[in-house]
């Protein structure tokens, strides 16, 4: 029994990751290697306003000082800052360009990916960003967007064409000492995207930002900025994928999201960054601070976050419940298996009253995975009659992984109502044979059961990538029965 | 359509069934009874392949074809189904869901093209009928929070859905009370055609009331020890099972 068990779980985890090509392309590379003069050759490079070089400078000036946290449930190997490449850039025009001036090479790589950036073949109604490396390669439905005063552009091109729009939020929910990455982030961040949606405005397609890490030896630092002013809403998705190298790969981001007077910003991830091979060996760390906050009445901020891929996932993406009557929403879906490991979760930070939070995450753990749940709800004195419903739910597949949950829960506040729900459950035997008696193979069952198990946040998902995340959670578990 | 030949299975080392012989022909309707412990259920489950009951001896054949060699999945789509006396909850999977997607792997398996949309509302819509389950119990995950006489009848839609060539029911009448019992039952005789057949396990007659058994099997201490018609079942209902345990000591 014990055997059989062990060898469906070889079968189930034995999936491929099929995103894992390396695009032949001439790149400009920066010598290895973190110093002040780095950071003003990232600066220089990208043309920018002197105010954003001190920016950088300040953040890098604070990072020296700063030592790695190691508080996490994570197993971190030392990571050697000056053996990382801080800028990669595929040779091109500086943008924003044309359709038939990007290198044809990046337009195949995107293709490959399911992200054609000709306009006509894309997803009707989704915007894209696409990032490779270290810069932004083409953003499309730019000149559709802003008939309606929506901005949406790479990060590098935001500064210059909106400097005083990036001198007003920039590092204003998350300062640039806020937290070892993020002040690295802050000190050599090289591209993102930035989007502005005006007064009363609906954005009218999901906006998107699609990051590809190609160069070798290259870490990537991406930054992004969304402010969605008074009355108006957005649906944003990022997705990522990385070649398959032996090498540990750092990806080091920050995304702040600032949701004023009845704004409502929905952020959604999909997570498929090289996860490493079966016996761990390379993968993308992700170490990434998002962080947004509600800052006018009446907002709302959501994010749903299916994480399969990455060695090593460390992250909380946060609300900051300032206004009164605030939401904010955090649905996950983070999947551990072979040696990968996640620590992820989220912060709930209650100050305007009548705000409420909810957190819903499911994690899947397999092979050896370690798969950590780490939560904060904080309610200040300010905040009365607060609510919040917290279930986190926990999937073993094989008995050598692991799943751990640290929920904190603090109050100020007499009036508010905190609830939290925890599970812990194994894929059953017997609900994998119910499933073949019926017709359906092991394979099938597991993606059955595991869509099912997380249904409530794959629900959350645009329909669009709903069934691409379903696909992924069946392909990163493929082999994983236990 | 079934032939049972000297069937020992065991399970962690331990012998269950000790040479079950047993031919069921289409058209037929079988009851298997005994009491506890005598090895029902592990018939069932050992037929519908489940992988910790090990077969030690003795043969199968399902439609002419070798059973024991067959994945789980495979007999079940060659027309074996098996109506679990505990069936299982599947969290967050409709029963929309669960169901369309067993019909496609059985249409695949046949090589058929997967089932329109309008096509697989309208078998939903007929079966639910025949079993008298709710649009609102269908909407929910499979079993998740079902009663016990919900869980049956579910397994017994499910059966009318795939259209098995040989059900076995496992324990179907437990847990029922007198009117999803008639229930369950008149779905399965309403299933019943000549060219399928149906195994009945159960520990009580009561069942044999509404689905009338051609054949009866008492089995204890893994072996069938009698078979006879239908008289069989009122005879035990009326003595017990004892006269059958001192026969066999």
């Amino acid at each position: 029994m014990e055997e059989s068990q062990d060898n469906l779980l070889n079968e189930v985890t034995g999936g491929v990751y099929k995103y894992g090509f390396i695009t032949d392309i001439d790149t400009e590379i920066i010598p290895k290697g973190l110093n002040e003069d780095v950071v003003r050759l990232i600066s220089a490079k990208k043309n920018e306003p002197e105010f954003m070089l001190e920016f950088r400078l300040k953040a890098y000036r604070h990072w020296q000082t700063m030592k790695m946290p190691e508080w996490a449930h994570l197993t971190i190997p030392e990571i050697n800052y000056q053996d990382i490449i801080f800028y990669a850039a595929p040779k091109q025009k500086a943008g924003p360009l044309s359709l038939d001036e990007v290198d044809p090479e990046l337009l195949r790589t995107f293709d490959k990916l399911g992200i054609p950036l000709e306009e006509q073949k894309l997803l009707s109604g989704v915007a894209v960003d696409a990032v490779m490396d270290s810069i932004s390669v083409k953003t499309t439905f730019r000149e559709t967007l802003a008939e309606q005063g929506i901005i949406f552009c790479s990060m590098s091109e935001a500064i210059r064409e909106y400097p005083e729009l990036i001198k007003k939020y920039l590092g204003t929910v998350v300062p640039y000492t806020d937290n070892y990455f993020a002040s690295l982030n802050s000190a050599v961040f090289s591209d993102g995207s930035f989007c502005y949606i005006p007064k009363g405005v609906r954005c009218p397609m999901e906006l998107s930002t699609y990051f590809r890490i190609n160069a070798a030896n290259t870490g990537q630092f991406e930054r992004t900025l969304l402010v969605a002013d008074d009355d108006s809403y957005v649906s944003y998705l990022e997705g990522c994928t990385a070649p398959m190298r032996d090498e540990n790969q750092l990806h080091a981001a920050v995304v702040e999201i600032l949701a004023l007077e009845n704004a409502e910003v929905k952020y959604s991830t999909v997570q498929n960054w090289y996860p490493g091979d079966k016996n761990g060996k390379g993968g993308i760390y992700n170490f990434v601070t998002k962080r947004g906050i509600c800052k006018g009445d009446n907002s709302k901020i959501s994010w749903t976050q299916v994480e399969t891929g990455s060695a090593i996932t460390w992250k909380y993406p946060s609300c900051i419940l300032r206004g009164n009557n605030t939401t904010g929403e955090f649905y996950s879906v983070a999947v551990t298996n072979n040696y990968q490991q996640a620590d992820t979760g989220t912060k709930m930070i209650h100050i305007g009253k009548n705000s409420r939070s909810t957190i819903i995450s499911k994690g899947i753990s397999a092979g050896h995975g370690q798969n950590s749940f780490r939560s904060l709800v904080k309610v200040l004195k300010s905040a009365g009659n607060v609510r919040n419903f917290t279930q986190c739910d926990s999937m073993l597949m094989g008995d050598k992984c692991g799943a751990h949950t640290f929920p904190y829960i603090e109050v100020e506040n007499q009036s508010a109502v905190i609830e939290h729900e925890a599970t812990t459950s194994k894929i059953g035997e017997d609900q994998i044979f119910y499933c073949n008696q019926r017709g359906i193979d092991t394979e099938n069952a597991v993606g059955l059961i595991i869509n099912g198990y997380a249904r409530e946040v794959l629900n959350k998902l645009p329909m669009e990538f709903a069934v691409e995340a379903q696909k992924l959670l069946q392909i990163s578990l493929e082999g994983s029965v236990g | 359509m079934l032939q049972i030949k000297d069937l020992h299975v065991s399970i962690d080392g331990k012998e269950i069934l000790k040479g079950i012989n047993l031919e069921v022909k289409a058209g037929e309707v079988h009851a298997i009874m005994g009491p506890n412990g005598s090895g029902k259920s592990t018939l069932a489950a050992a037929l519908a392949g489940r992988d910790i009951f090990e077969i030690t001896n003795g043969s199968v054949s399902f439609l002419s074809e070798n059973l024991l060699e067959m994945s789980p999945e495979d007999r079940a789509r060659k027309g074996l189904f098996l109506g679990f006396q505990y069936p299982v909850e599947i969290p967050g999977v409709s029963i929309v869901n669960f169901m369309k997607t067993a019909i496609n792997e059985h249409r695949k398996f046949k090589g058929l093209d997967p089932i329109s949309a309008s096509d697989f509302l309208k078998l939903m819509r007929e079966k639910k009928d025949l079993v008298g389950l709710t649009s609102s119990l269908t909407n929910r995950s499979v079993n998740e929070g079902f009663s016990g006489g919900e869980k049956k009848k579910n397994e017994i839609f499910q059966m009318a859905m795939l259209q098995p060539t040989l059900a076995i029911l496992d324990e179907t009448d437990s847990g029922l009370d007198i009117d999803a019992l008639r229930i369950v039952a008149q779905g399965v005789n309403k299933l019943r055609r000549n060219d399928n057949a149906t195994i009945v396990i159960t520990h009580y007659q009561r069942l044999l009331e509404h689905i009338v058994p051609d054949f009866v099997h008492v089995l204890y201490k893994g072996k069938i020890v009698k078979s006879s018609g239908r008289e069989l079942a009122l005879e035990l209902e009326e003595k017990g099972y004892d006269w059958i345990k001192e026969d066999n000591e």
